[in-house]
């Protein structure tokens, strides 16, 4: 993976919350166009380094920086015009509005106008206007969602709202996109079409950064996995040299188990 | 369908003074026709951005003292023995002048506490308000504090050609509330249908979220406060030069609360809510006064409240429309808030 440039790098970045411990000295970098997952047990630190990634917590050590900027200082959505955007593991939608608003929320950054253009209608704001309609119908078919277009984001199943999450991160036009726990509540094939999209987005030049629990999908979907344990990297490396990893095996198993 | 009310209803509206020929009814109807342009910008920051301002009075009455002292004009001392003095200008400037101030008041107050939000943006807004009351009853050289300010002009409209046409009728009044209404009721709904109103109600509903995809808290908010706190100004410009004298009771809390009431019974987050909203709990007292002493007209005032929302929880607007428009299938047929309800419902 050395050939390749890298987009992030997280340079000895600690959070502490008192005196608990939730990262300490972690480093590791995310290559441009690379998939790399963060996986871990349950309380490892994973959504914690999120939240430093994308500004919405400041880590007491470290620094972060995306594409040689550095994030210290800045707030989520300046750290989101840099194209770094993220997913959440609970609160994935508006859900109020339609699936198709949804994705004109998430189109903030493409659909900036002025203000008075906007208030009077003028023809820039109006052309503004339809081509984001057109694109998050181009988003919508992307993940695969363009029949539920016009229901209310809160009424769909789980695994759907997911897929609006992506979509709206798609939205914002990453170059990056950080994915939390993106499968948790999908079903198998809804977990599989998900792999598909992960590959089609890297396809598209997108930087992916996964934190994921289900460990057959991490296995198929990344090129590199970082193993995070009580708030330290334990180990790093292609899924093949993870699966054999002892530390990695201890951690999710106990001592004394035979396979990953 | 939606197009077709809103012309009948604007219609309707322009025909009144043409059949109804009682002054004090249609006193009555211009009077709470400012309130519900008042209520209209309370219902941008309340319905579309979730933010209660409780001192919402505040900016329609800076519009009105603004207004009033620009077309008064005044002569006060200020510290180091320098004299201010301001000539009379046309009552038109006044109006112009009132949206400006009020609308920069709104920037400071927005910048002052959408930094925190929620609580702190009712405190503050309330602490805003009492603090501006103060200023008006105190400072008796400017604003002659309980005294008032009288004869405040009426607005004159400046015709090109043929001079100009001061409204001193019910009937002009009338018509320029409802113009000013329009106005200001077109200019909310592009506000909430572009690309700003999206980024507010991204924001209600999940800031989290929202500001994962780039949108702006505190310049979002800060736009809605302005254009609110500005409508609200041009409101409190037409209540001075219509009833053409204010004192520092205009900025009494239950002007607000009036304005709230208006917002939440015809259902905020709705268009049309906070007009129908305003309709029925402006000329209520009218209605009631022949039947009521005005000690009981309080208590009914009370018990329509509760009736309507006890009957229509999301208000009347909303409900109505959830009620008739279920059929259509419309998707932005129905206000969020009448939406919000649906997926409420909706085990999480």
């Amino acid at each position: 993976m050395t050939e390749r440039s890298i987009a992030m790098a997280i340079d000895q970045v600690a959070v502490r919350f008192g005196g608990l411990v939730a990262i300490s000295d972690m480093s590791f970098t995310v290559g441009e166009g690379e998939i790399v997952s963060l996986i871990g047990p349950n309380g490892a630190g994973k959504t914690t380094a999120f939240n430093v990634m994308t500004g919405f917590l400041t880590p007491s050590a470290g620094r972060v920086t995306y594409r040689n900027t550095a994030l210290a200082g800045l707030k989520p959505h300046q750290i989101a015009d840099l194209g770094l955007i993220r997913t959440f593991q609970r609160t994935s939608v508006f859900p109020n509005d339609t699936i198709h608003d949804n994705l004109l929320i998430g189109l903030h950054r493409q659909g900036r106008v002025r203000l008075l253009d906007a208030i009077l209608g003028l023809p820039g704001a109006r052309a503004s206007e339809h081509r984001l309609r057109q694109r998050a119908g181009e988003l919508l078919e992307w993940v695969g969602l363009e029949r539920r277009a016009h229901d209310a984001a809160g009424s769909l199943s789980y695994g759907e709202q997911r897929l609006v999450g992506v979509a709206l991160a798609l939205a914002a036009e990453p170059s990056m996109l950080l994915l939390d726990e993106p499968v948790s509540g999908m079903n198998a094939s809804e977990t599989h079409r998900f792999v598909e999209l992960i590959r089609s987005i890297r396809d598209r030049g997108i930087t992916i950064l996964l934190v994921e629990h289900d460990m057959p999908m991490v296995m198929t979907v990344s090129d590199r996995i970082v193993v995070l344990n009580y708030g330290r990297i334990i180990a790093e490396g292609t899924p093949d040299v993870i699966r054999n990893d002892p530390a990695v095996i201890e951690a999710y198993l106990g001592h004394g188990a035979g396979r990953a | 369908m939606k197009a077709i009310i809103t012309i009948l209803a604007v219609a309707a509206l322009a025909s009144v003074p043409l059949w109804l020929r009682d002054p004090y009814l249609l006193n009555a109807l211009i009077t709470t026709g400012i309130f519900v342009i008042g209520a209209m910008s309370l219902n941008l920051l309340l319905g579309f951005t979730g933010q209660l301002s409780l001192g919402h009075i505040a900016f329609f009455g800076i519009g009105a003292y603004v207004s009033a002292l620009t077309s008064l004009g005044f002569d006060i001392g200020l510290p180091g023995g320098v004299r201010l003095v301001h000539e009379p200008w046309p009552p038109i400037a006044g109006f112009v002048l009132a949206i400006i101030v009020a609308g920069l008041c709104g920037y400071f107050v927005g910048l002052l506490s959408f930094r925190v939000r929620g609580a702190y943006f009712v405190i503050v807004t309330i602490s805003f308000a009492e603090v501006v009351r103060l200023v008006a009853l105190n400072w008796v050289e400017l604003t002659q504090g309980p005294l008032a300010l009288t004869n405040i002009p009426s607005i004159a409209l400046p015709l090109p050609g043929f001079g100009e046409l001061t409204l001193r009728t019910k009937m002009q009044n009338y018509y320029l509330v409802l113009v000013v209404a329009l106005i200001a009721y077109l200019l909310i709904a592009r506000l909430v249908h572009s690309h700003f109103g999206r980024a507010m109600r991204g924001l209600m509903e999940n800031e989290t979220l929202a500001v994962s995809v780039g949108i702006d808290v505190t310049r979002t908010l800060t736009i809605a406060a302005v254009i609110s706190a500005a409508i609200a100004g041009a409101a409190g410009s037409l209540y001075a030069h219509y009833i053409r004298i204010i004192d520092p009771e205009v900025f009494a809390f239950i002007n607000t609360v009036t304005m709230v009431i208006m917002v939440i019974s015809g259902g905020k987050g709705s268009l049309a809510g906070p007009v129908v909203g305003g309709l029925i709990f402006g000329l209520l007292p009218v209605a009631l006064r022949p039947v009521m002493a005005p000690e009981a007209q309080w208590i009914a005032y009370g018990g329509v409240l509760i009736a309507i929302l006890f009957v229509l929880p999301r208000g009347i607007v909303p409900s109505l429309a959830q009620r008739f428009g279920r059929r259509r299938n419309g998707r932005t047929a129905l206000a969020p808030v009448a939406l919000a309800e649906t997926a409420a419902k909706e085990p999480a």
